[in-house]
């Protein structure tokens, strides 16, 4: 639906060419994408592709070596993540930022708090912030009905999606999710993933980092592929199917000959190698 | 934070729209349980206990713990201990002491100085804890140490004794006397001023927890200090007020002390501020921070003060004090626990 008008979507932020090395290692070179207000650009890739060194650098925590970023066509360097935060860029890491024990509302506006009263009277604004909180989680198609709960009584799906709410509550235009279903059951990340939406619907810029091609193409309107540091190709939707999509990221070649030399030493009858076959046959 | 922490509490089912069960889930609950129960055994026990005498011996008595229970609670909620603030209630009367009768100075300003070094010794010591990145443990067992025997050289250097003698005659003795240590009679029950200080503390402490900002930090900072500092919260400057806060609940206690005895001994203090931390704990503090409430210490030190007292009216030898109380708050704790578990857990 999204990707069938292309031309109208608004360039919130483009990458262009980055690079990243650490001294002589490089831990990323030529990545480039775009992220759109409101669509999701899934950046997928295993583990050690680059996809942390590539959301610090969007989210200020890394300046790149090489290559720049542009935000609303403009070039920009980040000198740190609350700086990047004031630009409406927010990231919600795997931890979420949030204290267990304290209630969702205290978390949700947690070093943001409103008061009221001045001087030695200002105190918190309760009432309104729990108002807020229960609407913008109700925005978010969560109903609570008690805000007072700690957070820590939630479900992983659930804390989540309290912490993206919080997000985009407090002013964010490109939100970044380090890998929010990773730790999540199926059934959760089917919820997480209904927000992804959400946030998208509201107009947000989505980046979604996964390794996890079956989570990334349901709600992924491009796709950016890493390996080893190296953009291994930047998909629209349109333009890739999800059997590709996984093919790419098993790195289809690799899986290819891995399967033949485990041929050879365990037999084509192991239960390993028909596995493997399977997924081959899956991602072709 | 240990899991079973994590399980008791921040995993209790949504329960809490029942109003008692809500009341029942607060940290301070097991406290009032484990309070009531002290006063019923001690006012059934004895004839004396529960009577206006009585309960002016065993509220004075709890209030100045409960000064420091209140503000230790607050720390540890922040997730920190400080081991110096037994130590430094006798520190902040020796300085007065010291300054009034060795060096003549007025009697307020020497007041006022104490409550600054008081200040600063808690602004150094949540300066070390943050900057090292050391248990506050270590840092303040340093502190305690380090004031524990300056306190007893310096006494003896400048007086030969080990306490200081005749604050009655300092002049203006009498003008600051009342604030820290006068009291009223009430049907033969003395009734001393502290217990006011006591609730005020407790009061303004309750409201600052859990109505302003700084109280909404105290609890993220000891709750998940990665996690407050990715949202802005101003660790350092929290923390630090906190060991402030602790140092000053400590020179408020060291002034009633003062002026309610006008002598004060070099020793004063040293090995109460384990005292401080079971009442805290007794109240629903956890140990690991991030959880507890200033009312439920208060409730602790009353525990405290009513076995301390209620031991003496039963007329038991009082060697086995110490291990009635240690049996006693174990017990609080105990039934502190239940109650928290049936509460949170529902029927386990």
């Amino acid at each position: 639906m999204t990707s069938t008008e292309p031309k109208t979507r608004v360039t919130i932020l483009e990458v262009n060419n980055i690079g990243k090395s650490y001294g002589a290692v490089n831990a990323l070179a030529g990545i480039s994408t775009v992220v759109n207000a409101g669509q999701v650009t899934c950046v997928l890739g295993d583990n050690g592709a680059g996809k942390s060194t590539f959301i610090k650098i969007l989210a200020g925590a890394h300046t790149p070596s090489e290559g720049q970023l542009l935000l609303d066509g403009e070039p920009v360097t980040f000198s740190s993540p609350r700086a990047a935060l004031d630009r409406g860029i927010a990231t919600v890491y795997q931890d979420l930022a949030v204290v267990p024990l304290m209630p969702v509302w205290r978390n949700f506006f947690l070093g943001s708090e409103l008061t009221r009263g001045s001087g030695p009277f200002r105190r918190l604004d309760v009432k309104e912030m729990k108002r807020i909180t229960l609407t913008e989680l109700l925005n978010m198609g969560i109903d609570l009905r008690d805000v007072d709960q700690p957070i820590g009584t939630l479900s992983g799906g659930e804390r989540q999606c309290v912490a993206i709410a919080r997000a985009v509550y407090f002013g964010a235009r490109v939100l970044i999710l380090d890998e929010p279903t990773a730790a999540l059951g199926v059934k959760q990340s089917g919820v997480v993933l209904r927000y992804i939406a959400r946030a998208r619907d509201r107009g947000l810029g989505v980046v979604f980092i996964t390794h996890n091609p079956h989570h990334a193409f349901p709600v992924g309107d491009r796709f950016l592929l890493l390996n080893r540091g190296e953009s291994i190709g930047d998909f629209e939707k349109s333009k890739i199917t999800l059997g590709e999509l996984t093919s790419l990221m098993a790195g289809g070649a690799e899986l290819d000959s891995l399967t033949h030399e485990l041929e050879g030493e365990l037999g084509t009858d192991s239960p390993l190698v028909k596995e493997l076959e399977a997924e081959n046959r899956q991602a072709e | 934070m240990t899991t079973t922490d994590i399980m008791t509490i921040a995993l209790r089912p949504r329960v809490e729209r029942r109003p008692i069960r809500r009341i029942l889930a607060r940290p301070e609950t097991g406290a009032f349980v484990a309070a009531l129960a002290v006063l019923v055994f001690f006012s059934i026990y004895t004839n004396t206990f529960l009577t206006l005498p009585g309960a002016g011996v065993w509220l004075e008595s709890a209030s100045t713990f409960g000064i420091m229970a209140v503000a230790v609670a607050l720390l540890m909620i922040g997730g920190e201990f400080d081991l110096s603030a037994g130590v430094m209630t006798g520190f902040t009367a020796l300085i007065v002491g010291i300054l009034t009768t060795q060096f003549g100075l007025n009697i307020w300003v020497a007041a006022v100085i104490s409550l600054i070094v008081a200040l600063a010794i808690g602004a150094l010591n949540g300066y070390v804890v943050m900057r090292t990145g050391l248990p506050s443990f270590i840092v303040t067992l340093g502190t305690f140490f380090v004031l524990a025997g300056a306190d007893l050289a310096v006494t003896k250097l400048l007086t030969g004794q080990v306490s200081i003698q005749g604050m009655a005659k300092v002049p203006n003795y009498d003008s600051i006397q009342p604030l820290f240590g006068s009291s009223i009679t009430i049907g033969g029950g003395v009734f001393y001023v502290s217990v006011v200080w006591w609730i005020v503390v407790t009061a303004i402490a309750t409201w600052v927890l859990l109505r302003t900002r700084a109280g909404n930090w105290i609890f993220a900072v000891g709750g998940a200090l990665n996690s407050s500092r990715q949202v802005g919260v101003p660790v350092m400057k929290t923390k630090i007020g906190l060991f402030m806060t602790t140092a000053g609940a400590a020179w408020l206690v060291g002034m009633i002390s003062l002026f309610r005895t006008s002598t004060v001994q070099a020793n004063t203090g040293v090995g109460q501020e384990f005292i401080y931390i079971i009442c805290a704990v007794v109240g629903g503090c956890l140990l690991t921070g991030g959880y507890g409430s200033a009312v439920g210490a208060a409730l602790g030190a009353l525990i405290y003060g009513m076995v301390f007292q209620g031991i003496t009216f039963a007329q038991w030898d009082t060697n086995w004090l110490r291990t009635v109380l240690g049996a006693m708050l174990l017990l609080a704790v105990f039934l502190n626990h239940w109650v928290r578990r049936r509460a949170s857990g529902g029927a386990q």
